[in-house]
């Protein structure tokens, strides 16, 4: 439960994104911008999610497929390449795994309580094509 | 983009739409989002004609619906642009739901009723169905009498609704057809004179502010709604009546033309009050005065300004009227009226208050003769004779059939 009462917060259905003046937004990485309080950034949301997205960086060609298809701008690119997940803004939705296109897939979903290390360890091997 | 100024006769003959047309032209809006509906039609229709012939500088845009045209007002008012719109009746009551966003949002937006009753059954003609229906949205609400009033609280509205202590949208309202399309001299003010009285805007919290950017229409739940309700009806009690007073100061210094927050006519000693809105104030000075040749002492009170309801101000008016008739031109649909509670609540605690009676009357465009403002003084002044009120609270005037009359 908040604490502030009504008098003391900025009037209208309206949020900052950051704390006083901003510069050159474009040009600064997610965790070096000074995100208020009020932005959803701010917030995790881990627990919608049942089932989360694993990566492997053994098959990753870093198509950035998946940084472009999703929603919630939680796969974490720099220098366009892959390097992780947003796991406070991911909500298991799975586009990831469905548009990766490497074989096998470099994102596969799994049970929110699976172990990375055990499932990295046995990830399916390529599919051979049948003829 | 250029445009051209407009040069005016220091008096044109208008009508309401044309005057609140004019209005707009002069304070130099940037975006009038809007979709037409009888009456209010020509009011977005002579603005549109002058943004055609390079009048207008700011975007006027066509939409498929009201609830479209507000909504529009209100990404534009976000966005940090100078913003108003017209509609009537249906109109207004399909933009209900987007203008508790306006006023929630905080957002100045001027929006001109011309007032017109609701169907079932249709009718385009003027009651204030839908004025009433607006009156918990959470925004300022005036009322014109006349095209002049309705010329002269365009710029009002602008001016309180814009400023950074009120940002709360604001109505000018008008009678369908009565106001709307009835031609008065209007007394014009020049347009670096009109311009100068509104100023230049300045946004507030505007997403086009890239520094400094924000998200507008949040959502909260139990732990915050209601702190943002309280504090938009505490700024609505407190804030606006001095904005409006200031503005009305101001504007009649500009312009010769006094408003007051609420209107009085023949008050000073009347024992008996009609208070009414509209069109249908003008007609009551008429009958009133003609009531004190014949020996009443009649007076009337006009609101000027709806809401934020002038409580103490009406109270303040209605000081030493023994009886007191209230007039609410819209069905009140099973309870006593909009004006009868409203003012039943400024008088119940103030000493030596008048008898209040209330009247139901004009609805869909119904005349309110002065025959029927003669019977309603009468009553008045025998319910002062008789120490009490006489008849039922609440009568039905004009209507055909068998007396109507409940309470």
């Amino acid at each position: 439960m908040a604490t502030r009462g009504w008098d003391e917060f900025e009037i209208g259905a309206m949020l900052r994104t950051f704390d006083g003046k901003i510069d050159d937004i474009a040009g600064t990485n997610q965790e070096d911008r000074a995100y208020s309080q009020s932005s959803s950034f701010s917030a995790s949301v881990a627990d919608w999610r049942i089932e989360k997205p694993v990566f492997n960086k053994d098959f990753c060609i870093d198509c950035q497929f998946c940084w472009i298809y999703c929603p919630d701008m939680s796969i974490i690119a720099r220098d366009k390449k892959m390097i992780g997940i947003d796991m406070d803004h991911c909500k298991g939705c799975a586009i990831c795994v469905e548009v990766c296109p490497t074989n096998p897939k470099s994102l596969l979903m799994f049970p929110e309580q699976a172990d990375e290390e055990v499932e990295l360890a046995k990830w399916p091997t390529k599919e051979k094509k049948e003829k | 983009m250029a445009f051209d100024k407009m040069e005016l006769k220091d008096i044109e003959v208008w009508d309401g739409n044309y005057a609140a047309a004019q209005a707009m032209r002069q304070c130099q809006i940037d975006v009038v989002a809007a979709y037409p509906i009888t009456p209010s039609t020509p009011i977005v229709e002579g603005y549109g004609n002058m943004k055609a012939n390079n009048y207008i500088e700011g975007e006027f845009v066509m939409v498929e619906s009201e609830h479209a045209a507000m909504s529009g007002c209100i990404g534009a008012a976000a966005a940090g642009g100078r913003v108003a719109t017209a509609t009537s009746s249906q109109g207004f009551a399909l933009m209900v739901e987007t203008l508790y966003q306006a006023s929630g949002m905080r957002l100045p937006i001027v929006l001109n009723v011309v007032n017109r009753a609701l169907a079932a059954p249709l009718n385009v003609n003027g009651d204030h169905a839908d004025m009433y229906l607006g009156r918990d949205s959470g925004w300022i609400q005036l009322d014109a009498y006349c095209p002049q009033d309705a010329y002269d609280l365009n710029f009002i509205a602008f001016k309180v609704s814009e400023d950074h202590g009120v940002r709360l949208p604001c109505m000018v309202h008008q009678d369908g057809f009565m106001t709307s399309h009835t031609a008065q001299g209007v007394h014009t003010l020049s347009d670096d004179v009109a311009y100068g009285f509104v100023g230049e805007y300045k946004p507030m919290n505007d997403m086009l502010d890239f520094e400094h950017p924000v998200t507008h229409g949040v959502q909260t739940e139990e732990d915050w709604h209601f702190e943002h309700k309280a504090r938009q009806h505490n700024d609505l009690m407190t804030k606006v009546m001095p904005k409006v007073q200031a503005a009305f100061d101001d504007f009649e210094k500009l312009s010769g033309r006094k408003y007051n927050i609420v209107e009085s006519y023949d008050m000073d000693d009347a024992d008996v009050a009609v208070v009414c809105m509209g069109t249908s104030v003008e007609t009551a000075r008429e009958v009133a005065g003609e009531m004190r040749e014949k020996g009443i002492k009649a007076g009337v009170v006009g609101l000027r300004v709806i809401r934020p309801f002038p409580f103490f101000e009406i109270g303040e008016a209605l000081k030493g009227a023994k009886a007191i008739a209230t007039l609410d031109r819209s069905s009140p649909n099973g309870a006593p009226g909009m004006l009868f509670n409203e003012i039943a609540g400024a008088l119940y605690n103030t000493e030596d208050r008048g008898l209040l009676s209330g009247f139901v009357y004009g609805l869909g465009g119904r005349d309110l003769t002065k025959k029927h403002l003669v019977e309603i003084y009468t009553q008045l002044q025998a319910n002062v004779d008789a120490g009490k009120v006489t008849t039922p609270l609440q009568q039905f005037i004009g209507v055909r059939g068998p007396k109507l009359q409940f309470l």
